[in-house]
């Protein structure tokens, strides 16, 4: 462990561009690795990865390891694990970082399997003790309902994957130098065991759940599908999304995509409008990443109003049709 | 085709927060009274998914699960849903193991089994969610692993799958056996029948422990563990929370309007 150095972001390329992920995980690996004492590299995978490297340095990075390879186009579980194993075991690095995407979340703890590391998911802040110099990893556990903290003491690479949008994103300054290295090694085609047929986009009505800056979710205080309109309309008129609580998503008043919480999607806007939402912790954690959690509900009681900011204690029934005639008028003034 | 599918027992998750309480030193829950663990809500999910495939294509399922003597009921509810077979992993060196310990406890007991074509587990547990251990286990069993499935197909000797990515799905082809884990999206569990409930019931649970499936002790030495939690404490969250009013529930509305505007 004492010959691992170095903090290693594993880099995500979408559209072309580095992710919005990365950027923040390079700014965050940028402070880890001054602690440290140490240098700061990031891995880019697929053919655009030699022209983003400047850029990734730009945004903090000492060394950008690439492998311009066009496999590397579309994630391929079995590939990437490949090749970012088959890096570390050089590089070794001491810590590893992903996004909490569906590749880090795929890809990582794999690696891990791979590497024997120590690793910490969907984490909220990382920091390095002063003392040990290990990487303290903190993460919601039991839904939200906790925080812990995580340390690898012996297993290296530490890593973590990091919630998107939780961490500031690197400041860009295009003076700053570094080197690009090309990855030799090749691909064993053998190591392909899984094969991807198809890539289906799905077409979301309206504005995506997680990009979007206005989301409008529902609980089971809604009552039924036909009433669940209502949640829609108000989303519609803030050119916002639409969320649900898992009960309402198993009751089918909407699509399973449209879950918010632990076992759904997390999502951070601006703000958060819970609609008949007790707030059992699992929905609650999903989105306590909101600038402004606004909570209708006719219960006072309800848990909602400990996490939110604006509360009206109402029967939705008689409210929404009010705030979203009102919204509307207020939009269009 | 024989599928074995790893589920753990939790804490039920939608615990009103007041109930919730955690013992900062030993860093370890206080499981509330009268609130019966559940199973994990993505591994009641796997056994779905599992569920189904034997409906079309026959086969065995098997069921482990490593905790307490108590993960018997979890065990039995899934026996109740149509897995065919279930085995308790109870050891005290089990006891609060990492997702490194809990994925070589599961493997071993996986080789004391046998033959096996698929293994399921949940995407992540529903208390500690580390989201690993299906992706350690696959990599220690050294089979293909897939993440976060939709939908699982058998086709001929090759597995379909669908796995959500951010911007909708991708449909993925994989050999026989894979490990496979599963996300919610897969949809909602089968509520068991009598029959299933009758049968269940009588099905005798073997409990495995470490020297049962030959697990080593140093590999669940916590002195070895790779990752060890440091802290845990209740985020304070403050109520600050301005409730809105009106002379009447429309004004209260309009008011309410009048502030979100400035947000957005």
């Amino acid at each position: 462990m004492d010959t691992a150095k170095g903090v290693l972001v594993f880099g995500e390329i979408v559209d072309g561009k580095l992710a919005p992920v990365t950027i923040e995980l390079l700014g965050a690996g940028r402070k880890l690795a001054n602690e440290l004492g140490e240098e700061l590299s990031v891995l880019l995978l697929g053919s655009k990865g030699g022209s983003l490297g400047q850029e990734a340095i730009a945004f903090g990075a000492d060394t950008v390891y690439t492998d311009t390879d066009s496999i590397f186009d579309v994630y391929n579980s079995d590939a990437y694990t490949q090749a970012a194993s088959g890096l570390c075991k050089k590089a070794l690095p001491a810590v590893m970082l992903f996004g909490h995407t569906d590749i880090g979340c795929d890809l990582a703890p794999r690696l891990n399997g791979r590497l024997g590391g120590g690793l910490a998911m969907d984490c909220l802040a990382l920091a390095i003790d002063p003392a040990t110099k290990f990487l303290v990893s903190t993460r919601p556990v039991y839904g939200g309902n906790a925080r812990a903290t995580m340390v690898a003491k012996a297993a290296r690479p530490q890593m973590a994957t990091v919630r998107p949008k939780t961490l500031p994103a690197a400041e860009r300054n295009d003076s700053r130098q570094g080197k690009v290295v090309m990855i030799e090694d090749k691909i064993d085609p053998s190591v392909m065991k899984i094969k991807v047929m198809e890539r289906i986009k799905e077409e979301v009505e309206g504005v995506k759940l997680e990009d979007a800056e206005v989301v409008v979710s529902g609980g089971r205080g809604i009552g039924s599908k036909q009433n669940f309109e209502m949640v829609k309309e108000l989303a519609r008129v803030l050119g916002g999304a639409v969320g649900a609580t898992r009960p309402v998503c198993d009751e089918g008043w909407t699509p399973a995509g449209l879950q918010v919480g632990q076992s759904g999607k997390v999502v951070s806007p601006k703000v958060y409008i819970a609609v008949g939402v007790s707030g059992a912790m699992a929905h609650i954690t999903g989105c306590l990443g909101s600038k402004c959690i606004v909570a209708i509900n006719k219960d006072k009681e309800a848990n909602i109003f400990n996490v939110a900011q604006l509360g009206l204690i109402a029967d939705y029934k008689e409210v929404l049709p009010a705030l979203t005639a009102k919204l509307k008028e207020l939009k269009t003034a | 085709m024989h599928t074995i599918i790893c589920v753990k027992q939790v804490l039920d998750p939608e615990i009103p927060p007041a109930k919730f309480k955690i013992d900062p030193e030993t860093k370890k829950v206080i499981p509330p009274a009268g609130v019966p663990p559940v199973i994990s809500v993505f591994d009641e999910r796997a056994v779905e998914a599992a569920c189904r495939l034997k409906d079309k294509n026959k086969g065995k399922i098997t069921i482990i699960s490593m905790g307490s003597a108590k993960a018997a009921d979890v065990v039995r509810h899934t026996l109740s849903m149509g897995a065919d077979d279930g085995i308790v992993l109870t050891d005290d060196a089990f006891e609060n193991l990492d997702s490194f310990g809990t994925a070589y406890v599961l493997s071993k007991a996986i080789k004391k089994i046998g033959a096996f074509d698929l293994v399921l587990c949940g995407r992540q547990a529903a208390d500690w969610g580390a989201g690993q251990v299906g992706s350690i286990l696959g990599e220690m069993l050294g089979i293909p692993i897939i993440t976060l499935a939709c939908n699982i197909e058998v086709t001929g000797q090759a597995l379909k799958i669908r796995r959500i990515v951010r911007d909708g799905f991708e449909v993925l082809e994989a050999p026989m056996p894979s490990l496979i884990t599963v996300s919610s999206e897969i949809g909602l569990p089968r509520l068991p029948g009598g029959m299933g409930l009758m049968m269940a019931r009588r099905k005798v649970i073997p409990t495995w422990k470490a020297v049962d499936i030959g697990a080593e002790a140093a590999m669940l030495d916590k002195a070895n563990s790779h990752t060890e939690v440091t802290g845990l404490s209740v985020p304070t969250r403050k109520s600050e929370c301005e409730m809105i009013t009106g002379v009447t529930l429309v004004e209260a509305a309009g008011n309410l309007a009048a502030r979100i505007i400035k947000l957005v």
